[in-house]
């Protein structure tokens, strides 16, 4: 019976918070740390194939992180788990303390921060640059939001800032489909600009694109870092070397090492399985 | 492939230059329909007659069931080959209140039940009759029930994100299915006779000519708000996200978008445009049966759509106005060859015109592609 009244008591308590209530928390991350983006223990595996197997990634707020590795080293897979394209078995992803990513779908982590860019560029081809760019805008992404919607002029300004941050001022209303394989690279890092965006997860941006072309977006990469942070996936080793501070070598699904690009590329174990062919 | 011109118009105003000459058009034609049935006696020359008005009354509904298609089609990627399911059912809500309103002049005389039901023995109304004598509750039903089929398939289907043939095909078991329901006199429409014998509407006889061309310019007007209210969608940001998720979904995604809930929205939309058009065709052509289920129904709108030119709404209401205004005419003339011709037609838009007259005609004009897209 006392039981029943206390059951009551709490249950009407104006103090009382109800765990579901409690805003959720990454236990193992501890305050002040300042990593943004936690991978712990991640497994997956398609059809008895391990792609990612116990991943270990911590990511800094500010940071220029690049992530090397031979094909199927499971980088791919591992923007899609962050993304939440994918499902990993086990395993923990936070982005900062408070946001589970593997509770949530791609819309949800997109609007939380977290900015992709695919390895081949994927814009809206029949859609005007500007369109492309003011689509991409952070802001309420819901139906009826999107339905009234009014560009506003500091939007329009902040779209033509990022039309000159990418060179792509002149093409402002071309269709994004008559750009060039480069400039469409750009405009897709456009687009994950206009989401302000915490995290960039930017898969080979540089593949298929000339000498100056490499330099410009090495460029904009760099200059983004420090006020986002940055995951690079890089096949191009004369690109990495020229932008990244610290590098992650995957290999068959985990960290095979991590360090500078020097350090990096004196390991043994990295020279075996992966620079040790390209050199 | 999608027409690039044809998407890129939709970057425009609200009243470009398609919409203000479509409505224009649509204007002057309804003028001198009405003027020519109503102010000149018949036999005159210049005379339209009622049988001719109710028909292009029927067309006109047929435009804005097609216009409907062409917002989840063309602009949104989604080939429902069921959206005659949606007319079907705006047109039964619409035939039950007329049944209501015949009252105790129907050939058993019962003052509550129709006909049909005083032939199976039922003794009273089932509960999903009631209401229906009222007809802004039939109003409210004919784009509630499409609009709630549409949100609980669409909940169901975008939801679990299937998309491409395997919604189309889907899509077609959803009529298919509800066909055969309404087929079955215990679901208590009719059976196979469907629902017929009206006659009048908000008390005016459904056979006077004052009442057909009422209809006919409701049909006009309806037609008119509809594609206006499609037009402000594809002119919005919200149309832009819905070329984006035809053109490349996973994109839209990542840009932060819940693709299913917009194509939830914007299909939902598409099945009450739809309701609204068959309870407009209902009265013109005097009765409604389950045969407006049929598949084939479905898919044959998607001709209509396909050989008028995608994405364009005006495209859809010629391509509805000139295969109806074919099928007219060759089931008259040529009936043994009408469904090939109807085959023909798809086989050679789809090879020959992928954007369909519209896009021929922009061809042929040399109306080509602005190097610029208005933003």
């Amino acid at each position: 019976m006392t039981n029943v009244v206390d059951f009551i008591r709490q249950t009407v308590d104006r103090d009382h918070v109800y765990d579901f209530m409690m805003p959720q928390q990454n236990p193992m991350l501890e305050v002040g740390q300042g990593f943004l983006l936690y991978l712990e223990g991640i497994s997956v595996s398609f059809d008895g194939f391990k792609a990612i197997n116990d991943l270990n990634l911590y990511i800094k707020e500010g940071e220029l992180r690049c992530i090397i590795g031979p094909n199927g080293a499971g980088k791919t897979t591992m923007m899609d788990i962050i993304t939440g394209k994918t499902r990993p078995d086990t395993g923990q992803a936070w982005f900062g303390q408070k946001i589970n990513l593997l509770e949530m779908d791609e819309p949800e982590i997109a609007q939380a921060g977290i900015g992709r860019k695919f390895q081949k560029p994927t814009v809206f081809e029949l859609q005007s640059v500007f369109c492309n760019l003011e689509l991409a805008m952070a802001g309420d992404k819901g139906v009826m939001p999107t339905l009234l919607a009014r560009l506003t002029p500091s939007q329009v300004d902040r779209i033509d800032h990022v039309l000159q941050l990418i060179g792509l001022v002149g093409q402002r209303n071309l269709p994004a489909g008559a750009l060039s394989h480069g400039q469409k690279q750009w405009l897709e890092i456009g687009m994950l600009l206009m989401q302000s965006p915490k995290l960039l997860l930017v898969d080979e941006p540089v593949a298929g694109m000339t000498h100056q072309e490499m330099d410009r977006t090495g460029e904009l990469l760099t200059n983004l870092a420090g006020e986002h942070t940055i995951i690079l996936v890089e096949h191009d080793m004369d690109f990495v070397r020229s932008i990244a501070s610290e590098v992650t070598v995957l290999h068959q699904g985990s960290v095979l090492a991590e360090g500078t690009m020097q350090q990096v590329q004196s390991n043994p174990k990295v020279v075996e399985v992966y620079l040790g062919a390209e050199a | 492939m999608m027409n690039p011109q044809a998407s890129l118009d939709s970057n425009q105003r609200l009243f470009d230059r398609s919409t203000v000459s479509f409505l224009a058009v649509l204007g002057i034609v309804m003028a001198v329909v009405i003027g020519a049935n109503a102010l000149f006696p018949q036999g005159s020359a210049l005379h339209v007659s009622t049988y001719t008005v109710t028909l292009m009354g029927k067309y006109l509904t047929y435009a804005l069931l097609a216009v409907a298609v062409d917002l989840v089609w063309g602009y949104l990627g989604i080939l429902s080959l069921g959206h005659g399911a949606f007319f079907a059912l705006g047109g039964y809500a619409m035939g039950m209140y007329l049944m209501r309103q015949i009252g105790d002049r129907g050939v058993y005389g019962d003052p509550i039940l129709p006909d049909f039901m005083v032939f199976l023995n039922w003794q009273e109304l089932p509960w999903f009759w009631y209401g229906f004598d009222n007809f802004w509750f039939a109003a409210l039903m004919i784009m509630l029930v499409p609009g709630l089929l549409a949100f609980v398939f669409g909940w169901l289907a975008f939801r679990s994100r299937v998309t491409g043939v395997y919604l189309s095909i889907i899509t077609q078991a959803l009529t298919y299915a509800l066909m055969l329901a309404f087929f079955r006199n215990e679901m208590g429409f009719g059976g196979n006779n469907g629902l017929t014998d009206f006659k009048d509407i908000l008390g005016f006889d459904l056979q006077s000519d004052a009442t057909r061309l009422t209809l006919f310019f409701c049909s006009g007007l309806a037609l008119a708000l509809g594609y206006l209210a499609c037009r402000y969608i594809v002119t919005s940001r919200l149309g832009r996200v819905a070329l984006a998720i035809r053109d490349a979904e996973a994109r839209t995604r990542f840009t932060g978008y819940k693709v299913e809930n917009f194509k939830l929205w914007i299909f939902c939309f598409s099945a009450v445009l739809a309701g609204i058009a068959g309870a407009l065709y209902v009265p013109q052509v005097g009765i409604i049966n389950p045969s407006e289920f049929a598949p084939l129904i479905s898919i044959e709108l998607v001709v209509w759509v396909a050989l008028g030119g995608r994405a364009t709404l005006y495209g859809a209401v010629i391509g509805a106005l000139a295969v109806n205004y074919a099928k007219t005419y060759l089931t008259a003339a040529l009936p043994e060859v009408w469904l090939f011709s109807l085959g023909a037609l798809f086989v050679l838009v789809t090879l020959f015109l992928p954007n369909g007259l519209v896009g021929l005609f922009k061809k042929l004009t040399g109306f080509s592609k602005p190097k610029e897209v208005n933003a």
